[in-house]
């Protein structure tokens, strides 16, 4: 009963190595990922968040609800840990 | 645990000593740099709590632990979230939404946005430092 879910694996494998070839170019300037929200973080970084490295203003500042949940998730880990090995 | 894991060896434990301040150091450039150049709280905190596990390998736990105490680790841990929360109701208070820095509020907006950008970064970088040193001290048990 082996033999499925190694044709299975195989084909997913096939499949995925085939959706590689139609990837974008490695620093394409028209993939999809440099055409979207990145031209107006370029633009408007400066003059929005006064700062001028441009991950720290996506990261704090753009997307501030997310980097929240981060923080909160290493604070909620650091629990876990505590509550299972103690506080030493 | 063994006291340290390289026993008494002179030049483990002197050079640790040594370049313990300076990681210290560095971690505090990269926190404050962190809205100029490449950087930020999280690579800092850990860059800094990256010093003391230096310092606990190789200087053994108890050593690490006297320069960095419970009562110590224990506010810091939290105050990252507390910090990050408060700037953002402080945001709604100044008239804008939950974390909209660029209030003009005493200074231009833009201003304002980098000073509390700052502050959310330093306060991101204590509870990441406190936190890994703290799971560190628990993994390595006591």
């Amino acid at each position: 009963m082996k033999v499925i879910p190694s044709m299975l694996i195989l084909l997913v494998g096939v499949m995925l190595a085939v959706a590689v070839t139609g990837m974008p170019e490695f620093g394409d300037p028209n993939a999809p990922a440099n055409t979207h929200v990145v031209p107006y973080y370029k633009e408007h970084c400066l003059e929005e968040t006064g700062v001028t490295e441009i991950v720290t203003a996506i990261v704090v500042s753009y997307r501030g609800y997310d980097t929240f949940g981060e923080v909160t998730v290493i604070f909620t880990a650091g629990t876990g840990v505590i509550a299972l090995l103690g506080r030493k | 645990m063994p006291e340290s894991l390289f026993g008494e060896d002179v030049i483990v434990r002197t050079i640790a000593r040594i370049v313990a301040p300076f990681i210290q150091l560095f971690g505090l450039y990269v926190l404050m740099h962190g809205h100029i150049s490449p950087g930020g709280g999280f690579q800092a905190g850990v860059i800094i709590a990256s010093s003391f596990i230096l310092l606990a390998l190789a200087l053994g736990l108890p050593e690490s632990k006297e320069r960095f105490k419970k009562t110590i680790r224990l506010p810091m841990e939290s105050s990252g979230p507390l910090i990050y929360a408060s700037i953002g109701v402080t945001c709604i208070l100044a008239g804008g939404y939950y974390l909209q820095y660029g209030m003009a509020f005493l200074f231009p907006p833009h201003v304002v946005s980098a000073i509390l950008i700052s502050a959310v970064e330093i306060g991101i970088g204590i509870t990441v430092m406190a936190m890994i040193v703290t799971i560190f001290y628990s993994m390595a048990g006591d």
